[in-house]
């Protein structure tokens, strides 16, 4: 912990360098209520430009509350959320989307099912410009689309006019993927991007996100409720619990973790851990 | 049956007006997401705003580029209830179709006023059929040509993710609360124009002439995309489908007058068909999917299966 805090403390002169400062970000749910929650308290994290952080916890540890703060789905209640040095902490959700990628959960979240590829693509391609009355897909765009298609391999290159309803949940998930960094975002937020899927799907469309996270340099915040995933990927790892960091490890620390270390660590700081870690 | 023969030009006539009515229903219906009933107020503003400038000497085409306007002002007043004030959007179109009224009534002066074609020159009127068509022709083509390019713009583009996934729309960075302000600006802006040319047509406004509007429009949207979703999905033809859907509506009302049915039951007959149709998805999902339903529970099995497998496979690569 005292680690971290340093770090914060000395964030007023590194934060141009940072990808994301979460300086004391709090977030209470129904507060004065008998359901109040206390989902994110007095939160505070710094990523590195380049970082591939993991994120695991438990049920209720404020991950994917973390990951809404970040993307503006709601206000905090306190604190400030810096995105590659700009002070984003009150800016709406659509507003922050030019410097963030996200993918999320549910496979029919991000992307727009009765709009075909190509058209989903375009719309991602546009993302923190302006849009006006030029014509919303080109003939170079659908060039570049069909690229990067055949580059990762989907096999979707000739399905550019194709309605994205159409596709398989793992088909969505790499749309989705693809255009969460179109546009080099600042930061990568992926939310348990792999959960809906099965496995086998769900190993496809993670090696598809080291790759296009490696090749794009880019800066990533990945939740994953499987501890040998977010061991086996990424370049620094955090735990959290009930809405702050517990551990946070990085470097060749994190390459030497297993999941017996992980299980410690969660009984240590009696963490209750969820069936669904538990068996993953 | 002679009686129904005769009546079929004014009656596609009138369904091109209406189905003009039903390509602004389109905006909100099918492309936004949203059952928008201010348009049972916006025609009729769109009528009135037409007859009080034409009668005050403005000629007819700038009077409905006034109609046209005051209907995107109506549009504009339900996308702020919506958006900014936080109404659910049917209530939105509920308020702001009863502040019609009251505009509509004020503005108008009195409960109806004629503007026969002797008196004054508009560019359509029953009177004079073949020429009328001719113009709504025209007319929808121009109309249903600029909004198909227009949704194809940046845009227009945003608007149609809007209304298949906010959520997605956020993510990329579209502000979807103006999107909807603007969706239903211009979905007003046609309707009022519709209500122009219905008023010319029949050469009078009518401070009732809305009562009912959406549901024809709906009619129209429904009928038509029936007809045209077997042939194809081109965005120009869903939005042609409209007028066609229109012309099928009038025709078969005419039909219906011609074989003796009580025209004061009219307005129920058409909203039962209205129902029945916009059930249709509801009970081919519900009664009809059984069998879907038992295929999904045994993928289900197998995945969570193939689940364990890969868990005990991680277990001892962990080991």
């Amino acid at each position: 912990m005292s680690d971290i805090n340093d770090i914060v403390s000395s964030a007023e002169v590194s934060r141009d360098a940072a990808a994301l400062v979460l300086d004391g970000v709090t977030k209470v749910f129904n507060p004065g209520t008998i359901n109040e929650k206390i989902a994110l308290s007095d939160l505070s994290l710094t990523i590195r430009d380049g970082e591939f952080v993991t994120v695991i916890g438990g049920n209720g540890a404020g991950k994917s509350t973390m990951l809404n703060a970040i993307a503006g789905v709601f206000k905090p209640d306190g604190g400030k959320i810096i995105i590659g040095g700009v002070d984003v902490t009150k800016r709406s959700e659509y507003k922050r989307a030019k410097y963030l990628g996200r993918v999320f959960q549910d496979p029919l979240l991000g992307t727009a099912s009765n709009m075909m590829i190509e058209e989903n693509l375009a719309i991602a391609y546009r993302r923190g410009k302006p849009r006006g009355l030029k014509w919303g897909l080109t003939k170079k765009d659908r060039e570049l689309f069909r690229e990067q298609l055949a580059y990762f391999d989907l096999g979707l290159e000739n399905r550019l006019s194709a309605k994205v309803g159409l596709l398989s949940g793992g088909q969505r998930q790499a749309i989705t993927l693809i255009m969460a960094t179109l546009n080099k975002p600042k930061l990568l937020l992926l939310d348990e991007h792999t959960a809906a899927l099965d496995p086998k799907t769900a190993k496809k469309v993670l090696s598809l996100t080291d790759k296009i996270v490696e090749e794009n340099n880019l800066t990533t915040l990945m939740i994953t409720h499987n501890m040998s995933d977010a061991i086996k990927h990424g370049n620094r790892l955090i735990m959290m619990n009930e809405g702050r960091i517990v551990y946070d490890v990085k470097g060749e620390e994190k390459k030497n973790l297993t999941v017996k270390d992980l299980l410690e660590k969660f009984e240590n700081s009696s963490i209750e851990l969820s069936d669904k870690m538990l068996l993953s | 049956m002679l009686a129904f023969i005769n009546s079929l030009p004014g009656a596609v006539a009138q369904g091109l007006i209406w189905g003009l009515m039903a390509i602004g229903v389109y905006i909100t219906y099918k492309v936004l997401d949203i059952a928008d009933l201010t348009v049972d107020g916006s025609i009729c503003t769109g009528a009135v705003v037409f007859s009080v400038a034409l009668i005050a000497g403005v000629p007819a085409p700038v009077a409905m580029i006034f109609a046209f306007l005051a209907g995107v002002a109506a549009g504009f007043v339900t996308g702020i209830f919506h958006t900014l004030l936080g109404i659910p959007a049917i209530l939105s179109g509920i308020l702001t179709q009863l502040i019609l009224w009251s505009v509509n009534l004020k503005v108008l002066g009195k409960a109806n006023v004629a503007i026969p074609s002797r008196t004054f020159s508009v560019i359509i009127t029953q009177l004079n059929i073949p020429v009328s068509l001719l113009v709504l022709a025209g007319f929808t083509a121009v109309i249903a040509l600029v909004l198909y390019w227009f949704f194809g713009t940046e845009l227009g583009c945003s608007i149609r993710a809007t209304g298949n996934n906010q959520n997605m729309s956020r993510a990329q960075g579209i502000n979807t609360s103006f999107i909807k302000v603007l969706g239903l600006m211009l979905s007003n802006g046609i309707v009022a124009l519709s209500g122009a040319l219905l008023c010319q047509y029949q050469g009078f406004t009518d401070i009732n002439m809305g009562r009912g509007a959406i549901v024809i429009g709906l009619a129209a949207v429904i009928i038509g995309g029936a007809i045209v979703s077997k042939l194809s999905r081109n965005f120009l033809v869903q939005l042609l489908s409209c007028s066609i859907g229109g012309i099928v509506y009038y025709v078969v009302y005419q039909l219906v007058i011609a074989l003796g049915f009580d025209t004061d039951l009219l307005k129920m007959l058409s909203a039962v068909v209205v129902a029945v149709f916009l059930s249709i998805p509801y009970f081919k999902k519900t009664y009809f999917s059984k069998v879907k339903l038992n295929k999904n529970a045994e993928n289900d099995d197998v995945e969570l299966k193939e689940n364990d497998e890969t868990i005990a496979e991680e277990v001892k690569e962990n080991e």
